[in-house]
């Protein structure tokens, strides 16, 4: 195994636990007011400082995390459900007009990235964190379409695939049989890489007021906050920002480390 | 005073050794053919001369090229050698090249790049180069990409730029292994033209014992990195002491001996068989344009029969094997097998696909990498209405492992735990275990080194004694053919050209392609005779 | 080439037109109708009809598609919900900050990305890959508006070297101009570089395991100039595909960061009408940014054919 797959599962598997913990337990309410301890830099009694408001930085980081984490893994989840199928499908059907049609969709769902999704959807629904999610889902699906459709064809080629078609198997058999266990790693390193873009992508979209809504603490609504104070009180941008680098960091360096470790080549070599 | 001299060559990388002790030498004008199969570290040989060897490296011994000693030179000092007083032509002409230059600037930069000549005067000698090596620049100009030309000509634009500067010594990795047999006779009667008229030395590397024995003056076997015999050609063939280099030679022109063919009835029956690939469109709304892949194919295939296809690269071979085995529909003429239509109403015949099997060319891609040996020899059952379970299961497994040479234990191991012969015959127990009427063998020696290739042979023999098998063995390897068939059909431009008993058709071949393709393909000296 | 090009020009014209039925689409959806959004609930029925017919919203929704579509096409956006103005007006004033802003950022990021990539695929595995790859790794973590926050806290409040925000004009010189949009444009640059320097570096490292670079070595070429004159001409093609992401990644970053300098761009336009409800407007910069997008592509899809003679000549 090697340092960054890793440092890369320390650091995400750092973030998650203070997901997890926040639903039970936080240093203090993430929610509760407090003027007169406002703007604290970070201490013994508050970690990560206080906000404009009082309230306990390290309390809304944790729960930040969950918003963060909630979004993209599930931005993810409709990209692979969506994308992976339709991958499999152009490439099983090469040259077919079903073929076309889907690589021709996925072109066009690249042309629009997912900040402007999110800016349709807004403009019609208003903001939230489920819109969010709907728009870096819908923008993950052509990633994962094309990187299937991709792998997928180069084993379609492969004598194996014409081995198992002599042997009667449909086109449907063999990609759930064949095709997707040999594509599954790519998917594992690719999903990691989606995950820490949707990170950054909730992130984003919060900032400028088109993610989760108040209540709900989110990294990017912080540094929102922020912004008009950075110069007198800069641990309000500094925390949540490194919050986020350390997460995506974190998913980065776990994802290559994943391409390595699971590189068949590679652990041929190795058996 | 030879012109290269290796003394003692040892390479490790990262401390595991590759070459020990290797020693050979090469005068002006000579060729030295270094041999050997797949893991001998005969490719290491020729990189190491050239000081390209993979990063980690460690040399030891003497490398001189005439009175230079190659491993004091620094970095610099070899890239003014290489090309200019080595050249060097690879195995791959279809990757050799740069895809984004043209053939004529890859040409000169051999000479610009050694500042050997103002660039005017490099393209005339790129022009002239390229004329020598039968690529002249009215029907090849210069400003031609790769992507233009076919495999032997981008060889031949390989060995323009290897010879550019009239390197004293040659050095060819497998250069026409990759070819076809007519044009592999051409690349070679070209490499040994331009040993004469230059004087230059040519290291060859080949696996090809037939090529060897036609085209050296001097053989060097090598195996696991060493140097196992050398000598002059026709001593080494006649007086070769190495039980090894005996083994090579033998197993180079094996030949099994096959039970006698029942006289029966058709099995498969091929009628006017088309298949018509559509081109892509030259102009926007043309009618598009259809390659015929093969064109009007008849043939009958009889029970017990072992029947032979041979024919060049895209001839069209593998797209009939397709057809056949029901993958992809013909556009006109009718497949039977055993009376019953392969391809009815454009969907395959799944109650004839169970009749049918195949064995591919690449022992490595052949299977899924993720599932056991169990499962994949298995995948056929998936055809049978009622497939065995349980302890019968097992006991198919088995008895068809050891039926090819293999232990029933194998059957929990994954495929990346056997060689490439193993897998082969793991191919084998896959297409045998539903008992299938006919077997198609789809170049499914190519792949493997003469001694494993001389087993599966052997192995095919047995069994069809054991299982009295029929097939069709495709393939562009004549000699193997020869010894594995009863009959063979000749393959040209989807067409086939010939046809008639294996032994007939090639001692007296009738077509004229059919007699260029025998009289291309290099020859083996019958050891039997010389070495008795 | 010239097949190629037509053929490549026709599937941006069918994207284009794909698109503008989808966003209209979209905005369609939206509940509520834009006169009495604009004339407050307790407007007379003549009064929202006479609105209707003035925004062209009293005919059938095939029609006020074609309408907007062949208007967009000689340049008439439509008149804005809320302040009554031309839109096409309101766009081309924004679009003279976020393009300038788009393509420095574009151009900065290449600049870097390019020395940087082929630096670290020379020296595989050396210290100073290690450190670029440690460096781009980081920028790729970093979000480009937090970036931007820090650069201000640096260069704008502690150093007085750039304005926290706003933008000069051009009127002011372009000097002037560029000076206000430096900071926005490291700051979107600079994560996009450290991506585009990795796929930089691992398209040249493929392109170094080649057969014809060991072909390229053999006829004397040293390490470098084999990198040089046949491996860099190589690896552009995957790295123009990620340019052509990027610039839309850009244009959307662009929307982002101009919330941070508080620069009067389309970002800022689109955010604004969002809140007004002002969707004439939404729908048509949607339109633009996505017209952008698929115009940058398609010349994506040209240079391609400049790099790689084998496209040129097969289709």
């Amino acid at each position: 195994m090697s340092r960054s797959l890793i440092l890369g599962a320390c650091l995400s598997s750092l973030v998650l636990l203070a997901a997890l913990v926040s639903f039970v337990w936080t240093p203090y309410d993430y929610a509760a007011l407090n003027i007169p301890e406002k703007l604290q830099p970070p201490n013994a009694q508050h970690w990560f400082g206080t906000d404009h408001f009082g309230r306990d930085m390290f309390s809304m980081i944790m729960v930040g995390a969950r918003t963060s984490i909630a979004v993209a893994l599930v931005a993810v989840g409709i990209g692979m459900a969506l994308g992976v199928p339709l991958g499999l499908t152009a490439a099983a059907r090469k040259g077919s007009l079903l073929d076309e049609l889907i690589m021709r969709g996925n072109d066009l769902v690249f042309a629009f990235p997912s900040l402007v999704i999110a800016i349709l959807i807004t403009a019609v629904f208003g903001a939230g964190a489920i819109n969010a999610i709907i728009a870096i889902g819908i923008f993950n699906i052509p990633v994962f379409a094309r990187i299937t459709r991709g792998a997928a064809l180069s084993l379609w080629e492969r004598e194996f695939i014409l081995a198992a078609r002599v042997s009667g198997k449909g086109a449907a058999r063999i990609s759930a049989e064949h095709i997707l266990p040999n594509v599954a790693n790519l998917l594992i390193v690719q999903g990691t890489i989606q995950f820490s873009l949707g990170i950054l992508a909730e992130a984003g979209l919060s900032y400028v007021g088109l993610g989760a809504q108040p209540p709900t603490p989110s990294w990017g609504r912080m540094l929102a906050d922020a912004q008009t104070m950075v110069s007198f009180a800069p641990h309000l941008a500094l925390i949540p920002g490194l919050a986020i680098i350390v997460t995506v960091l974190g998913l980065n360096l776990l994802g290559d480390g994943l391409r390595d470790w699971l590189d068949p080549r590679i652990r041929v070599a190795r058996a | 005073m030879s012109l290269l001299e290796v003394n003692n060559l040892s390479l490790s990388i990262h401390g595991t050794g590759i070459l020990k002790q290797v020693s050979l030498s090469i005068a002006p004008g000579q060729i030295v053919a270094v041999t050997g199969e797949s893991g001998s570290g005969k490719s290491m040989t020729a990189l190491a001369v050239m000081q390209l060897s993979p990063n980690g490296a460690e040399i030891d011994g003497a490398l001189q090229l005439n009175d230079l000693s190659l491993l004091n030179c620094s970095e610099a000092d070899m890239c003014a050698l290489r090309g200019a007083s080595i050249g060097m032509v690879f195995q791959e002409p279809m990757t050799a090249l740069n895809p984004v230059n043209t053939i004529g600037d890859q040409v000169m930069e051999t000479i610009l790049i050694h500042k050997a000549m103002p660039p005017k005067q490099a393209r005339a000698r790129a022009e002239e180069v390229l004329t020598r090596v039968g690529l002249p620049p009215d029907q090849f100009p210069l400003s031609r990409y790769p992507h233009e030309l076919s495999g032997g000509q981008r060889q031949r634009v390989v060995i323009a730029m290897a010879i550019a500067l009239r390197p004293k010594l040659l050095i060819a990795d497998e250069p026409t292994t990759a070819l076809d047999v007519t044009t592999q006779a051409q690349i070679l009667e070209l490499l040994k033209g331009l040993v004469t008229e230059y004087n230059m030395g040519l290291l060859m590397i080949t696996h090809d014992l037939a090529v060897v024995a036609d085209m050296a003056d001097q053989i060097v076997v090598m195996r696991h990195g060493e140097v196992v015999e050398s000598g002059a050609t026709g001593h080494i063939l006649k007086h070769m002491q190495h039980p090894y280099t005996r083994m090579l030679f033998e197993a180079s022109g094996h030949q099994v001996s096959l039970p006698e063919p029942a006289k029966s009835r058709p099995l498969l029956e091929v009628t006017n068989v088309i298949r018509d690939y559509r081109l892509p469109r030259k102009r926007l709304f043309d009618t598009p344009e259809h390659h015929r892949a093969v064109d009007h194919v008849s043939f009958a295939l009889n029970r017990g029969e072992r029947l032979g296809l041979v024919g060049e690269s895209g001839c069209g071979k593998s797209t009939l094997t397709k057809a056949i085995l029901g993958l992809e529909d013909v556009q006109g003429g009718t497949i039977r097998l055993d009376g019953q239509l392969v391809f009815s109403g454009h969907k395959p015949n799944l109650a004839v696909r169970r009749k049918m099997q195949v064995v591919f060319q690449d022992p490595y891609g052949s299977f899924n990498p993720r599932h056991r040996v169990a499962r994949l020899v298995t995948e056929p059952f998936y055809l049978l209405d009622s497939p065995p379970t349980g302890s019968e299961r097992q006991d198919r497994i088995a008895e068809m492992l050891t039926a090819v040479g293999l232990t029933p234990d194998d059957m929990g191991k994954y495929i990346h735990e056997f060689s490439g012969g193993q897998r082969q015959r793991i191919a084998i127990a896959r297409a045998l275990i539903i008992r299938p009427e006919l077997i198609l063998f789809d170049e499914a020696v190519s792949a493997l080194d003469v001694s494993v290739r001389a087993q599966i042979l052997d192995l095919l023999a047995e069994l069809c004694e054991a299982y009295d098998l029929t097939y069709l063995f495709i393939s562009h390897d004549l000699s193997v053919v020869r010894t594995i068939t009863d009959r063979v059909m000749v393959m040209r431009a989807g067409k086939i050209v010939e046809e008639g008993d294996t032994e007939s058709v090639f001692s007296d071949p009738q077509h004229q392609y059919t007699k260029n393709l025998i009289n291309a393909a290099p020859k083996l000296p019958d050891i039997g005779q010389i070495v008795a | 080439m010239l097949r190629y090009t037509l053929k490549r020009l026709i599937s941006l014209m069918i994207s284009l037109a794909v698109a503008s039925v989808v966003i209209f689409a979209v905005i369609e959806v939206a509940p509520g109708d834009p006169a009495s959004f604009m004339l407050g609930v307790n407007a007379q029925e003549d009064t929202l009809a006479a609105l209707r017919a003035e925004l062209g919203l009293d005919v059938t929704k095939v029609q006020r598609y074609l309408n907007w579509v062949g208007g967009m096409m000689v340049g008439d956006f439509g008149t804005s919900y809320t302040y009554r103005t031309p839109v096409s007006q309101m766009i081309t004033d924004r679009l003279w900050v976020s393009l300038p802003l788009a393509l420095y950022a574009l151009t900065l990021s290449t600049a870097i990305a390019f020395p940087v990539g082929i630096y670290a695929a020379a020296r595989r595995g050396r210290p100073g890959d290690l450190t670029v790859m440690g460096a781009t790794q980081l920028g790729i973590a970093v979000p480009n508006f937090w970036f931007a926050m820090m650069l201000v806290l640096i260069f704008a409040i502690n150093l007085p070297w750039f304005n926290a925000g706003g933008f000069a004009g051009w009127d002011k010189g372009f000097w002037t101009g560029m000076h206000s949009l430096t900071l926005p444009a490291i700051a979107l640059a600079l994560p996009q570089a450290a991506i585009l320097a990795r796929v930089m570096r691992s398209s040249l490292l493929d392109i170094l395991g080649e057969d014809f670079m060991r072909t390229a070595r053999a006829k004397g070429l040293s390490r470098r100039q084999a990198l040089w004159r046949h491996g860099v001409r190589n690896a552009l093609i995957p790295v123009l595909t990620i340019i052509g992401l990027q610039f839309s990644f850009l244009l959307a970053g662009s929307i982002i960061i101009e919330q941070v300098f508080y620069l009067p761009g389309l970002g800022r336009l689109v955010f604004q009408a969002i809140s007004a409800r002002d969707l004439i407007v939404v729908e048509s910069v949607v339109m633009l940014l996505v017209f952008a997008v698929i115009t940058v592509n398609f010349l994506v899809d040209l240079a391609y054919a400049a790099v790689d003679p084998r496209l040129r000549s097969r289709t």
